[in-house]
């Protein structure tokens, strides 16, 4: 039996956090963070936005992009900081944080969006 | 001079009156204790490339210059250094691309070094030995049973990867396995990918004991380089990114059927 | 005779150049590694503006509108504007970088990797298309 590594996990959330990031999270926050903002896109009626975003699909997308943002960055971040700042000794603290991070932030948007 | 016989028909290409400075890296144990850079000035010709520079150096200039070549045609893959920063094969990198110069001519990256610009490559061979790179088959065929046929559709998934010459240049720009020593490496990654890949070979188990590790595929962050400066275009990081996908894949398979696995 | 009082004869005595901390400032090609690998800070960060805003909106009308008002102040703005550029980064070479861990075979024949790149980029421009769309007419 070889040696089973976890990182295949890891890196699959990764990989699937990077897709969807690349994909959804440019034109999201275009539209949110400055199109709307800044007036250039009216700002959709509350009522309708809170209907989309209850719409099961929605949630589901919704919380997917989120957690599987957190989840890619918590593994880019963890390699960046072993191999740019050389920080492999303290390789268990690092992990703890960055997925321990992405998985409070995983709760967090369950919660909100089971509650929306 | 019969040395010079040997690069003869090159060094008489036409020179072209200019002339240009090489940096070389020496590091002599005997004499010093950190490397030194020594100037010398070489006069160009056309054509020429930087180790038709170093070889002028070492017939004309200064004997005592030490550094690994052979065939001069990209085969050997033996004289591999730093060309101002860069991983080149030195035979296969203009000088005219490079002017006016100074030209820093340094030892690959990453590597012990031994004299001047001779690295130290034990690290790569027993890593190179330790994913048995050659055929395995659970049980060999009886002779009179004929060869093992290969489509040249089977060939072509993994020729690619068996157009390394070892000429380490992966290595030396690749940062994660300067910074990790452990880490296996691009060409030993896609050379093992050469034999999984291979219709005939049965041995990717016995590979992924070495590669589906920590230490392994894991380690890379796919900074990519090492496809950059591959001077056979076999594009390592592809076979490691490859390799984490099935590998990724596997993993799912054994956790939800883990009666599938050995 | 020797100059190096450590060297002794027939010892190799390796010259071991050491990796400084910061040695990806020293080539333009190293920081563009670190640059993408630190565009996840703003994936995550504009994730976590996001469940803001969600959390907000199921906060009520009024909530909601003290957010919106809050992404129109000047430093929401220019936060947004440097996190647009980072997430740009990230999309480009993600895409650019999917031929890498991607090998897709259509007829027998390798499809090539500038297809499979394009394919990506195609598959971006017509999400953002999408949710522009909606929004839109939402």
């Amino acid at each position: 039996m070889m040696k089973r590594t976890i990182e295949p996990f890891w890196w699959s959330l990764f990989g699937a956090g990077g897709t969807l990031a690349a994909l959804f999270i440019p034109i999201t926050l275009f539209i949110n963070g400055l199109a709307i903002p800044l007036g250039w896109l009216a700002a959709p009626d509350y009522e309708n936005v809170l209907q989309m975003a209850r719409h099961p699909l929605a949630r589901t997308y919704l919380f997917l992009l989120i957690s599987l943002s957190f989840y890619h960055w918590a593994h880019r971040f963890r390699f960046t900081l072993y191999d740019g700042l050389q920080l492999k000794h303290l390789n268990l603290l690092i992990a703890v944080i960055c997925y321990g991070g992405a998985t409070v932030g995983t709760v967090a948007a369950a919660y909100t969006l089971i509650n929306l | 001079m019969a040395v010079e016989s040997l690069a003869g028909n090159v060094s008489e290409t036409p020179a072209t009156g200019q002339t240009v400075t090489l940096e070389v890296f020496r590091y002599r144990p005997e004499e010093e204790t950190e490397p030194v850079y020594q100037a010398y000035e070489v006069p160009v010709h056309k054509d020429w490339v930087v180790l038709d520079a170093l070889n002028h150096i070492k017939d004309h200039l200064d004997g005592t210059l030490s550094y690994r070549w052979s065939c001069r045609m990209g085969v050997c893959g033996s004289c591999g250094m730093m060309v101002n920063g860069d991983a080149r094969l030195t035979c296969a990198t203009f000088v005219e691309s490079l002017l006016p110069g100074p030209i820093r001519v340094e030892p690959l990256e990453n590597f012990p070094v031994v004299r001047d610009l001779v690295i130290e490559m034990t690290d790569f061979m027993e890593k190179l030995e330790s994913v048995k790179p050659w055929i395995i088959r659970d049980e060999e065929k009886p002779l009179e049973d004929g060869e093992y046929l290969q489509t040249p559709a089977q060939l072509a998934d993994f020729e690619q990867f068996s157009m390394c010459i070892n000429c380490l240049l992966c290595y030396a720009a690749c940062p994660v396995y300067g910074l990790e020593p452990g880490f296996t490496g691009p060409a030993v990654i896609a050379l093992a990918q050469r034999y999984n890949l291979d219709s005939r070979d049965q041995g990717a188990g016995e590979r992924n004991a070495v590669l589906d590790t920590d230490e392994g595929i894991w380690q890379c962050t796919l900074v990519g380089e090492c496809s950059e400066v591959c001077p056979k275009d076999v594009d390592p990081a592809a076979a490691i990114q490859r390799y984490k996908v099935s590998s990724t894949l596997q993993w799912y398979r054994n956790l939800l059927m883990p009666w599938s696995s050995k | 005779m020797s100059a190096n009082p450590q060297h002794t004869p027939y010892h190799p005595r390796w010259y071991r150049a050491p990796m400084p901390i910061f040695w990806w400032v020293r080539r333009w090609i190293h920081a563009r590694f670190i640059l993408r690998e630190l565009t996840s800070i703003f994936v995550a960060g504009y994730a976590l503006v996001y469940l803001l805003q969600l959390r907000a909106l199921g906060m009520g009308p009024e909530a909601y509108g003290r957010f919106l008002e809050l992404l129109q102040s000047p430093l929401s703005i220019s936060l947004h504007g440097i996190s647009l550029v980072f997430v740009m980064y990230h999309s480009i070479t993600w895409f650019n970088l999917a031929p890498r861990a991607l090998s897709l075979r259509l007829g027998g024949r390798r499809v090539p990797d500038k297809v499979i790149a394009g394919l990506n980029f195609a598959a971006w421009a017509g999400m953002s298309a999408a949710l522009l769309w909606v929004t839109l007419t939402g």
